[in-house]
């Protein structure tokens, strides 16, 4: 890329970190400022990636001890199987207690309506308020980094939320040094990212040297799909596909996991956590951007979706 | 560009931009992320439909950098927005933060956590109030690197007198504020003249390129050169099982290096003990140092909970008479006599704001007394008596140690930001001459 003129960085001295061990540290302060400082902290957890390699962190974070918040999933209904199956046996095998949210109780009870495009990404804003509320969770982890999206890039780690789940950019907290504030009355919570400062090759990386399995779907593997908005969905009975619409077996894997109905497959031969590596520092296009309908609605999307409450 | 390369990055270098759109400062972050090869497909298509829906016919870089739709409808950047960008050698956080004078919270965020900063000048323009206003931020922060970027080269033709000048008088200037690491680049932005990519217009220049420069700068300290200081976050202590008497102190090392048998001091009891053992992140260690999370067991049963300062070394003396220099955040002015909170590593406590010394006129460096209170952006001098002792380093001599938040009791607001002892390491007093120090 740049030829080398300079002498490298000093490495003179024993005490360097590597980059992930820079963010590893880093997430860890955040998780244990958290637990430090908050009644009901809680961790969103819906078996993707991100989510995993937070509670791998939180994990880390308070060896030997359990980890002292509850995970909380929302549920759309349409979800990979291969995904229930792994968050199920995750949270058996460290012994975690698990809420879930169901966008399918809401429909049902008239609270929300199913959407003309089937696709139930949006409608989790509901549900996870109504958890946060009913649960007085004070403290939620989300699993967002600042190089998804240009309205995440300006999100604090800390991010004020007020009594109605509402994120309004402008009464965010100046954010220094690593001092987060966590101050909030009653009826308010702070979302927190851990993840802030990570990238997705960093969180690959971090999967790799850390032995993380995840759920198989993110490997290549061969499945029904069609295809809809240049993107492959799997077919199902969340309402694809259209009779226009044609189903091919290829040979696919996901970038990241959500609704059924608005997360794409990209083709890919990356059968193991190298392979992917290799796929992702090629890539040209961004995570969100391969394989995320909702993020395509419009230039403001993310922001809106944000202002109401969304992750 | 091959995969081992890529994965094999390993330091991480955090640092701040400071300009304006005038100096070039989109441009020329957009300059770093595309030539990096860290711009998409996808958001480059963003922002090319974007523009032309602007009636822009080329593509306006900025619109990958301004992400909230305030900004876009109002062409202006409100808040620090952060960056990640790697290359073969390193791994980038950029904090790219607004240069105008309303924006000096914003600088002061972004430069809290940079280990290094840009500060950009029009070649035309030279230094500017502008100029220096960036470069005090830069000092009173205390970022350990400066780069001082003479950009828009190609409309002084390329003229190495001219950005000899400018060099001279800005590393003088930097030089009396105590920052002596400046290295100077004459740069295109939009040429990419020194960005990342050589200047075939500037033979005369024999230094690095801007972004060989950040691969290739040493970023952090020796963290064997400073005492360790190792703020309590949290207990652990699993009551349970196998580990039924274990009882680690979490934290995360913000200077220095701790080893197993280090004597060490318990503040603010002043307690002294040894570690008996280091656990990182679940893993038996011997030795660990800054920034690294770490458990830390101690040698003896001693009172401890979040926000104790367990320290080796040269230990602070805990005081309640807190001396700042401090950076006003909040729309409502700070003012004598406020009560608020003030958040120093893991410990928040009750203060009093008992006096405002003087005022800093950011751009002129000047002292002003007489200040009643400080409005949002003003940097001044402050003294504060807290309800229960702190164990403070000096800003200058530790970072991490040496900051504090001042908070609103009322409803959470991050008020202030601090730093403890002097701005700089030169004090200047203004014109009027008047008798304070």
């Amino acid at each position: 890329m740049t030829t080398a003129t300079d002498s490298l960085p000093a490495t003179d001295s024993p005490f360097t970190l590597s980059h992930l061990d820079a963010l590893e540290a880093e997430s860890v302060h955040i998780f244990r400022e958290v637990a430090g400082e908050f009644e009901r902290p809680v961790i969103l957890f819906s078996g993707g990636k991100d989510s995993i390699v937070m509670l791998h962190l939180a994990l880390k974070a308070f060896w030997p001890a359990p980890v002292p918040f509850t995970l909380l999933h929302v549920d759309t209904g349409h979800n990979f199987p291969e995904v229930i199956e792994y968050r199920d046996r995750t949270v058996a095998q460290h012994n975690l207690r698990l809420h879930v949210a169901h966008v399918q109780d809401f429909i049902d009870d008239g609270r929300l309506r199913e959407r003309p495009d089937g696709t139930r990404n949006p409608l989790q804003t509901v549900p996870l308020l109504d958890a946060i509320e009913s649960h007085k969770f004070d403290a939620v982890f989300g699993g967002g980094r600042r190089d998804e999206e240009k309205a995440r890039a300006k999100e604090r780690v800390f991010s004020l939320r007020d009594e109605f789940g509402a994120w309004d950019p402008r009464r965010q907290r100046p954010e220094l040094w690593s001092l987060y504030n966590g101050k909030h009355a009653v009826g308010e919570h702070v979302r927190v990212f851990p993840l802030s400062n990570w990238t997705e090759l960093d969180v690959w990386q971090y999967i790799e040297r850390e032995g993380i399995e995840l759920p198989e779907i993110y490997y290549a593997h061969h499945r029904d799909v069609f295809k809809r908005d240049g993107m492959w969905l799997t077919a199902g009975e969340w309402g694809g596909p259209k009779e226009t619409e044609t189903v091919e077996n290829r040979l696919i894997r996901y970038r990241t996991v959500g609704d059924m109905s608005c997360t794409g497959a990209v083709d890919s031969d990356a059968a193991t956590i190298a392979d992917v590596i290799t796929e992702i520092a090629a890539s040209r296009l961004t995570e969100r951007g391969a394989t995320r309908a909702d993020d395509k609605m419009s230039e403001a999307a993310m922001e809106d979706r944000k202002r109401e409450g969304y992750f | 560009m091959s995969t081992t390369i890529e994965t094999s990055a390993t330091s991480l270098l955090r640092f701040a931009t400071a300009g304006s759109v005038d100096d070039g400062k989109s441009t020329l972050v957009g300059r770093l992320l595309h030539d990096s090869k860290s711009v998409l497909t996808d958001q480059l298509e963003a922002v090319e439909h974007a523009s032309r829906k602007r009636g822009q016919e080329t593509p306006d870089l900025a619109l990958l950098t301004d992400g909230l739709r305030a900004e876009r409808e109002q062409g202006i950047t409100i808040d620090v927005a952060y960056r990640y960008f790697a290359t073969a050698r390193r791994r980038f956080i950029l904090a790219d933060t607004p240069g105008h004078v309303q924006y000096t919270r914003n600088m002061v965020t972004g430069a809290s956590t940079a280990e290094l900063a840009v500060v950009l000048v029009d070649a035309r323009n030279g230094v500017v109030e502008q100029t220096r206003r960036h470069a005090a931020v830069a000092a009173l922060l205390r970022v350990p690197h400066v780069v001082l970027a003479v950009n828009k080269m190609d409309l002084v033709e390329y003229a190495e007198p001219v950005f000899a000048a400018i060099a001279k008088e800005f590393t003088a200037y930097a030089a009396s504020l105590g920052v002596t690491d400046v290295v100077a680049v004459p740069i295109s932005a939009l040429a990419g003249d020194n960005v990342v990519e050589p200047s075939a217009h500037m033979d005369w220049y024999g230094g690095p390129t801007l972004l060989e420069h950040l691969e290739t700068v040493s970023v952090t300290t020796d963290p064997s050169e400073q005492p360790a200081r190792f703020p309590v976050q949290y207990v652990i202590r699993p009551q349970s099982g196998e580990h039924r008497d274990y009882r680690g102190y979490a934290g995360q090392l913000a200077s220095g290096v701790l080893r197993v048998g280090d004597p060490v001091t318990v503040l603010p009891s002043g307690h002294t003990t040894t570690v008996a053992g280091i656990d990182a992140l679940g893993v038996e260690t011997d030795i660990a140092w800054a920034p690294q999370s770490v458990t830390v067991r101690l040698a003896e049963d001693i009172d401890i909970s979040r926000g104790d300062l367990i320290a080796a070394g040269a230990t602070p003396v805990p005081t309640k008479d807190v001396e700042a220099t401090v950076c006003h955040l909040s729309d409502r002015p700070l003012h004598v006599g406020a009560k608020v909170l003030l958040k120093h590593t893991t410990r928040t406590v009750r203060a009093l704001v008992k006096e405002i010394s003087y005022r800093i006129d950011i751009d002129t460096l000047e002292q002003r007394s007489g200040a009643e209170g400080l409005a949002v952006n003003e940097i001044g001098h402050v003294v504060l008596r807290t309800a229960e002792p702190l164990a403070l380093d000096s800003y200058s001599d530790n970072r991490r140690t040496g900051s504090f938040l001042l908070i609103d009791p009322a409803d959470g607001t991050t008020l202030t930001a601090g730093m403890v002892g002097e701005a700089f390491d030169t004090v200047r007093t203004d014109a009027d001459g008047e008798d304070w120090v």
